[in-house]
């Protein structure tokens, strides 16, 4: 039974105007210089599923997330959830009833509560904005009920951000996200500020919520060995393009692309199996003047004279000449 | 399974309320120790009773004619040889008790001076927020027009507005309106500062999380202004206000002793001083010194209490 | 350990606040060879970094060390004046820091900042000065290094950046080098060549490089010992092989269980209950025992002291008592 995933993301583009101020190219000369946080990217996401985006600094992974979430329009392409469309000639009524399933996590526990403002309130916020529960005490019972939910005590609702640690503001984002009754979370490395042990606590509540709740997580990170613990279903981006799409154990068990490859190469080795490493060569480039053709070819030992003038094409989710001529040995982790 | 919050504010006996909270900090433990800054506050703390109960501390309503006696007119100071009680610093040619007068007169000096801040710090608070949030046409609108602003002193621009307004006004005009147009000019001159400031503020919390949190929740602009932003950009906004507040008193004084300021119906410390100017020469010299000692004094204590404040308040000196 | 370079005994750093007393390192001690690559690890708070500070020597008020001995080759630093410490600050120990964009002025080319290093402590001429700045940005790993010494800093990518940084800390070869978080801001292909870079060179120079990091990862990549810091003290210090494996003490097992892997059982991760304590609120006896699985009677009433039972030093009351209870946890 084939249903409609339930987020499909078609051709997503994102192009930011970096170039410098008009007045500046006048007098000093220069041209228009154009990033390309995003080039084409598309995925599906089956509904209850968790996945995830991985990808270093440049790869445009954060772009993404907010491009599917709504904070960013696109520059080309369609984000559909559950059919409904994010962009374009919706109304604002139809644009607020999406948006109260689709919440979203954000990276620095620090700066994503209003310092301001006491807990209780953050989290009753999305519960005014759309209206779900009407009466005070009504609200006051459900906040309550939303930080038991997440580990934390009711009582805690009457303090500021500022007197809790960054993995208990965490738990305040994720009673914030839970209290607009959201179905689809897309999650902007939520643990990356966290330390491990405290990340271990979020992801397992996290994990939890999504059990109990029947949640469907977008999970965006640049740790490979987190991802490897969250997701169903991952994809690897690089440069704004995903250049390989696996399923969670697959991905790890047999990586197709030279980038992926790479990439779990260059993770540490926590069991100091003291393996022979390929070292990666070099470095991201500066995504303003990206190389031709294929984005990872100034770094990839298979690359060839195609390779730099063909953007190879997402096919069986991988997003490489020489995966598809054969040319590259299909690996099993070592 | 709850995460003991071991920050629990409760089992370290930290005070749980706002204020029992500020006293509690280190804003507070900062104003302890300089005395200066203490003297310099109650200072400013008494000439605001001192304003607001002048009806009932002054010997007499001085801008009451009935309460007048020509037969008092032109006493020194009580300490002189020619002093008179209840005259503790003498009277005018009118016989108007120049203590009263500058109780009075400072309750009209700090009432332009908190209207005339309070105006424009709502003026560029306002400001501030649009450019800053919008960014775009309306923040090079805006901070154009400042930079022209900044580039004129503001008492000639408080000048300026005066001038013109009453000029478009017309005629006579009675104390009360004189006021208002004085509040106007003077806030209209100094909104710049709250307006850059606040800009720069909402530069900086406009890119984070808590911000595209509240759009997530479809809140629209003013509402995030309103609600998340403004409570995040007032901290400088104090400081500023203390030591704009020093600066209105002062233009005010002077717009008062060019003659274009209050008149002498309802006179400021500025107006009492052009008046006493006049009796200088004549030997008279306390109608003139008392209300120029009250206004220096005046200005002194607001400004040690902003100095203070910014001090204590920047997070780099602690 | 014979000669070690540098020797840290029981040392306690404290900040003095208006609330009281907060002690912030209580009684730490450990040794580094030459060639060696400690690793200090712990999460936030738990002094690794004010380790590191309290070494170079820069604590300031209101901090200070209130006790204990740094020796440097033997002699002791924490109690010299000023002026001498900075002279050994350049000379005989380097400083690495996490974040390569501040840690270079941006006005000067790296050239310039290299040479001025180099002669503030050796007498070499300009020339001289040059040609070795320019070799040691060729041996950091920098291609075309004689073009690339006249560049400025934010000409350089990160990870250029941070190779940079290292070049600095080792021009003026200093016995000792800390690195306090090099890779945390760097992307996992950089972090895995800066990590390699800083093995090489520590084994080819004889340097003994002092590792700080919250990274359990690079620790075990790089570091040849590893220290695990809690609240202020060290849990376990001992071969990495062994700490990471076998971690005898509790908040150490809790800690490499939290950690998710690439190998293995993608299951749930272990968790420990609760946070590290804030320095004005660290419990009795031993600070890990509100959260330990194992904590009994004397854990919440004496400070554990470092035992040696046959592996490595352990500050941990199980295994002071009977040898059984100790292997039931190990």
């Amino acid at each position: 039974m084939t249903e409609k995933p339930y987020a499909e993301i078609k051709d997503l583009r994102r192009v930011f105007d970096v170039s410098k101020p008009w007045l500046n190219r006048l007098l000093e000369g220069g041209e228009q210089q154009f990033l390309k946080a995003v080039d084409g990217v598309s995925f599906q996401i089956e509904r209850g599923e968790t996945f995830a985006l991985v990808g270093e600094s440049g790869s445009g992974k954060s772009t993404v997330a907010r491009m599917v979430v709504g904070l960013l329009p696109p520059t080309d392409g369609s984000v559909l959830i559950d059919g409904v469309s994010m962009i374009g000639r919706a109304s604002g009524s139809e644009r607020q009833k999406l948006r109260r399933r689709i919440q979203m996590i954000f990276q620095d526990p620090y700066a994503s509560l209003n310092p301001r403002w006491r807990v209780s309130e953050i989290i009753a916020e999305p519960i005014r904005a759309f209206r779900l529960i009407e009466g005070e005490s009504n609200i006051r019972a459900r906040t309550d009920e939303l930080l038991s939910l997440v580990g934390l005590h009711p009582a805690d609702g009457m303090k500021f951000p500022h007197e809790f640690s960054g993995g208990q503001r965490q738990r305040i984002a994720i009673a914030r996200v839970l209290a607009s009754n959201a179905e689809f979370i897309v999650c902007d490395e939520p643990t990356s500020a966290l330390d491990v042990s405290v990340q271990a606590q979020i992801l397992n509540l996290m994990r939890d919520l999504q059990d109990r709740l029947g949640l469907t997580y977008l999970f965006i990170s640049h740790n490979l060995a987190v991802v490897r613990h969250m997701a169903t279903r991952i994809g690897v981006m690089y440069l704004g393009r995903i250049v390989e799409i696996s399923g969670g154990h697959e991905l790890f068990a047999r990586p197709q692309h030279p980038y992926t490859r790479m990439l779990l190469d260059a993770v540490p080795d926590m069991d100091m199996s003291g393996r022979q490493r390929t070292p990666i060569s070099g470095e991201i480039p500066n995504p303003i003047n990206p190389p031709s053709g294929c984005t990872f070819n100034p770094r990839c030992p298979f690359a060839n004279e195609r390779c730099r003038r063909e953007a190879p094409p997402l096919i069986a989710g991988v997003a490489c000449h020489a995966v598809h001529e054969g040319r590259l040995a299909s690996s099993a982790a070592a | 399974m709850t995460v003991s919050t071991q920050a629990s504010s409760t089992a370290q006996n930290l005070p749980t309320s706002r204020i029992g909270r500020f006293f509690d900090s280190d804003i507070w433990a900062s104003f302890k120790r300089s005395k200066l800054t203490m003297v310099a506050a109650a200072l400013t703390l008494m000439f605001l009773a001192v304003a607001i109960f002048a009806g009932v501390l002054s010997p007499q309503n001085p801008f009451n004619p009935a309460e007048l006696d020509l037969l008092n007119s032109r006493l020194p100071p009580i300490w002189e040889a020619e002093g008179q009680a209840p005259f503790l610093l003498g009277t005018d040619e009118q016989g108007r008790d120049i203590l009263s007068a500058i109780l009075y007169g400072l309750r009209i000096s700090l009432l332009v001076g908190f209207l005339g801040v309070a105006f424009s710090a709502t003026l560029g608070i306002a400001l501030g927020l649009i450019a800053g949030y919008f960014g775009g046409l309306a923040d090079t609108l805006i901070m154009r027009v400042a930079d022209v602003q900044l580039t004129f002193p503001a008492i000639l621009i408080a000048l300026l507005i005066d001038g013109v307004v009453k000029s478009v006004l017309g005629g006579d005009l009675d104390a009360t309106t004189i006021l208002a147009v004085l509040v106007f000019s003077i806030g209209l001159s100094f909104w710049v500062q709250y307006a850059r400031t606040v800009r720069g503020s909402v530069l900086v919390e406009k890119n984070k999380d808590y911000v595209a949190a509240a759009r997530l929740i479809g809140l629209p602009a003013p509402a995030i202004l309103i609600k998340h932003i403004l409570p995040n950009v007032t901290g400088p906004v104090l400081v500023i206000a203390t030591i704009n507040l020093a600066l209105a008193v002062i233009t005010e004084a002077t717009l008062s002793f060019l003659g274009t300021g209050m008149p002498e119906t309802m006179p400021s410390l500025g107006t009492l001083i052009r008046i006493g100017n006049n009796y200088l020469f004549s030997g008279e010299w306390w109608i003139v010194a008392f209300p120029g000692f009250a206004l220096a004094a005046l200005v002194l204590a607001i400004n040690l209490l902003g100095d203070w404040l910014r001090d204590a308040l920047n997070p780099k000196l602690r | 350990m014979d000669n070690p370079v540098l020797s840290v005994r029981n040392l306690r750093v404290e900040f003095v606040t208006r609330r009281g007393i907060l002690k912030a390192i209580d009684g730490v001690s450990f040794d580094i060879g030459r060639g060696e690559v400690l690793g200090v690890v712990g999460e936030s708070g738990a002094g690794k970094s004010v380790t590191g500070s309290a070494v170079i020597g820069l604590i300031d008020p209101p901090g200070r060390i209130a006790g204990g001995e740094i020796l440097l080759d033997g002699r002791r630093i924490d109690n010299l004046p000023p002026e001498e410490m900075r002279r050994i600050r350049g000379k005989r120990i380097g400083m690495i820091f996490q974040d390569p964009l501040t840690s270079l002025n941006p006005l000067y080319t790296v050239g310039e900042q290299l040479i001025e290093t180099i002669r503030t402590h050796m007498p070499l001429s300009a020339s001289g000065a040059r040609k070795r700045a320019i070799d040691l940005l060729a041996e950091v790993g920098i291609p075309a290094a004689e073009r690339r010494i006249d560049s400025y800093p934010h000409e350089f990518s990160g990870g250029m950046r941070q190779r940079v940084v290292i070049a600095l800390a080792l021009c003026v070869e200093p016995e000792l080098i800390i690195a306090d978080e090099p890779t945390t801001a760097l992307d996992v292909s950089v972090q895995a060549q800066i990590i390699s870079l800083l093995k090489k060179l520590g084994r080819e120079r004889g340097t003994a490089i002092m590792l700080v990091t919250h990274d359990m990862g690079v620790i075990a990549e790089t570091a040849d010992r590893v220290a695990v810091m809690y609240a202020g003290r060290i849990a376990e210090i001992g071969p990495v092989q062994e700490v990471v494996r076998q971690p005898l003490h509790p908040y150490a097992q809790g800690l490499m269980g939290a950690i998710p892997s690439l190998r293995g059982e993608a299951h749930r991760l272990a968790q420990i209950p609760g946070s590290m304590p804030r320095l004005s609120a660290i419990p009795a006896g031993c600070s890990f025992n509100p959260r330990c699985p194992f904590a009994f009677d004397r854990c919440r009433v004496e400070r554990p002291e470092a035992i040696t039972r046959g592996k490595h030093p352990v500050a941990c009351h199980l295994y002071d008592s009977v040898p059984a209870a100790a292997e039931a946890v190990a």
